[in-house]
């Protein structure tokens, strides 16, 4: 598997670490979706700060993560999206909505820790 | 003018190297980070193209040198079924092949400069361009380093 992914507590948080190509783009989308089912996971974290481009293939698995992690139960947030990468996605009119964004780890799981529900704590 | 750099695109691996050397020379050019990062976006949409309709291609690189500016062109060509209708696949919105859609009009505004050939079975070929502005240190150091 290229993209490590660690559990931290309820969430997963997948790093990526550099450049992918798209077949592991789609490997990765696969990794999680079939983690969150077996680690109960309930939010998902997607670290892209070593993507130097992220063009519209990569915002359309970055939806496709989220969208099936949803079906499973996890909200998912990208965290990590680089100063340049972020105007080129602008410029390009590439949106990643319905996804969350946050800046960094930090903030991502404070965004996950948020929006999970109370009373669904597992205590991890 | 022959090509600084010339990227055979058979496979998703090869884009890797696509954007890193477009980044490469967009930054050799004299390109702020942000705008070798626009390049290095456009021709990853292209790229793409070229794997998605044609399975194989070539992604030409240009360093480009005009007095007062500089610039780079990206080439990409392919002899895969050609598309249709250019002006509908430069509009936003068009979508082909299982709603995947064409990155031409992301790249394009991504560029100043865009122009695609294209007839069916006549293959496609994508030239774009994007200039900045040489400062007056560059200037005086003559037409290029």
């Amino acid at each position: 598997m290229a993209v490590p992914i660690l559990k931290q507590g309820a969430y997963l948080i997948a790093s990526i670490q550099s450049a992918l190509t798209d077949s592991e783009v789609l490997e990765l989308r696969d990794d999680l979706t079939e983690r969150v089912g077996r680690t109960r996971a309930r939010g998902v974290i997607v670290d892209v700060a070593a993507m130097d481009v992220i063009d519209s293939f990569v915002a359309r698995s970055l939806q496709s993560i989220a969208l099936t992690a949803q079906l499973r139960g996890a909200k998912t947030v990208i965290v990590g999206i680089r100063p340049d990468v972020a105007v080129a996605m602008v410029q390009f009119k590439l949106n990643l909505e319905p996804l969350r964004t946050a800046l960094d780890l930090e903030e991502g799981l404070a965004l996950l820790d948020e929006s999970v529900e109370d009373g669904t704590n597992d205590g991890g | 003018m022959a090509a600084d750099v010339c990227i055979s695109v058979a496979s998703d691996s090869d884009m890797v190297p696509a954007r890193a050397e477009g980044r490469r020379l967009a930054e050799h050019v004299g390109f702020s980070r942000t705008d070798a990062t626009l390049i290095a976006t456009a021709i990853s949409e292209i790229g793409r193209n070229i794997l998605v309709h044609a399975g194989t291609g070539e992604i030409a690189l240009t360093a480009l040198y005009d007095n007062g500016r500089s610039g780079l062109e990206v080439v990409a060509h392919d002899d895969g079924p050609g598309i249709s209708d250019v002006d509908a696949a430069l509009r936003d919105g068009y979508a082909s092949r299982g709603g995947l859609g064409l990155g031409l009009p992301g790249a394009r505004r991504l560029m100043d400069e865009f122009d695609v050939v294209s007839r069916l079975g006549e293959g496609t070929t994508v030239r774009m361009r994007k200039w900045r502005e040489r400062d007056e240190l560059e200037r005086l150091r003559g037409p290029h380093e």
